[in-house]
């Protein structure tokens, strides 16, 4: 089977995001009010031959802990979608 | 016969014949090694020098750490080996695992290129082994992640077994603690975000660098010399 994953690759809460505290500052000067903890991130797609989906998942979280995120400053989150 | 400081080159690296005229300039020899290889041609010391290995692609660092060259510097490393990474060699060897933490973004997002004013805090590495404790260096940065940051139970271990070797007199990326550059458990191993290299000459506006480059020739040359 083939499924299409997406990894969410943000930092962890906690560590400090200089990328989306910017972003949140630029906001009231675009006439957004009210919008608040913006954080920034990357999300990345690929696709993965496996016999089910629970070894599509193994195969896709341990590539975005080995790779896509560096667990010592980020997170991923993983979504799964068979094709 | 002097050490044998081997300089790795990764596609996008840039400081390496700066590394190898230095490493010279403090009595060593210098040799490149390519990031393909996967053996370390007998040198006595590595260094993995500043740049943007593989592009910078991801982060800093992420994709240099599955060169193939990487798995001979580990295993040099873990075998006592001299081996220290500036700037995005730094970076690499976080991301490796060699060296704990991570160096993400400077705060307010700005890229520095200045010369930075860093307190010698630990002599306990082979790249501090010659300089002296509380002395001040001024050695130039030039980085945009050079943001060190670790978890608490890390730096409380960092501080407690004396492995933050440099500190910023004024900190400019924000790193925590102040921290410029740290060493292993053992202190072979150590990164650094300025440039030593750059600071090897009065030409080039300070020698502050010498020192420090001047301690990994000694601990190559001791290693040369246990090895013989």
């Amino acid at each position: 089977m083939r499924f299409r994953a997406r990894v969410e690759v943000q930092l962890r809460p906690g560590i400090a995001d200089p990328e989306g505290a910017t972003i949140e500052r630029a906001l009231p000067a675009l006439g957004f009010d009210g919008v608040a903890r913006v954080r920034a991130g990357r999300s990345f797609s690929f696709e993965v031959d496996a016999p089910d989906e629970g070894a599509a998942r193994t195969t896709a979280t341990e590539l975005a802990d080995r790779l896509l995120a560096n667990p010592v400053i980020e997170q991923s989150r993983l979504e799964l979608e068979a094709l | 016969m002097a050490p044998r400081i081997g300089v790795v080159v990764f596609p996008g690296t840039n400081c390496e014949h700066d590394v190898v005229a230095a490493a010279e300039a403090a009595g060593g020899t210098g040799t490149l090694l390519w990031h393909g290889d996967t053996r370390l041609d007998a040198v006595d010391a590595v260094v993995l020098p500043g740049g943007f290995a593989h592009g910078d692609y991801l982060r800093p660092g992420a994709l240099a750490r599955f060169s193939p060259v990487m798995e001979a510097v580990g295993a040099f490393a873990r075998a006592g080996g001299p081996v220290v990474g500036i700037c995005n060699g730094f970076q690499v060897l976080t991301e490796a695992g060699l060296l704990p933490g991570a160096l993400q973004k400077n705060g307010r997002l700005r890229f520095l290129c200045e010369p930075a004013r860093l307190v010698v805090t630990s002599t306990a590495s082979v790249l501090t082994a010659e300089a002296t404790p509380g002395a001040e260096l001024v050695i130039p940065i030039n980085h945009f992640s050079g943001n060190f940051t670790c978890d608490a139970d890390t730096l409380r271990q960092l501080q407690d077994e004396n492995r933050i070797v440099l500190r910023y007199a004024d900190n400019p990326n924000g790193s925590v603690d102040a921290i410029a550059g740290i060493a292993n458990e053992a202190g072979n191993v150590v990164g650094l975000m300025p440039h030593p290299e750059r600071a090897s000459s009065a030409l080039l506006g300070s020698e502050d660098g010498l020192v420090l480059l001047r301690g990994l020739v000694a601990a190559g040359a001791a290693r040369a010399t246990a090895a013989a």
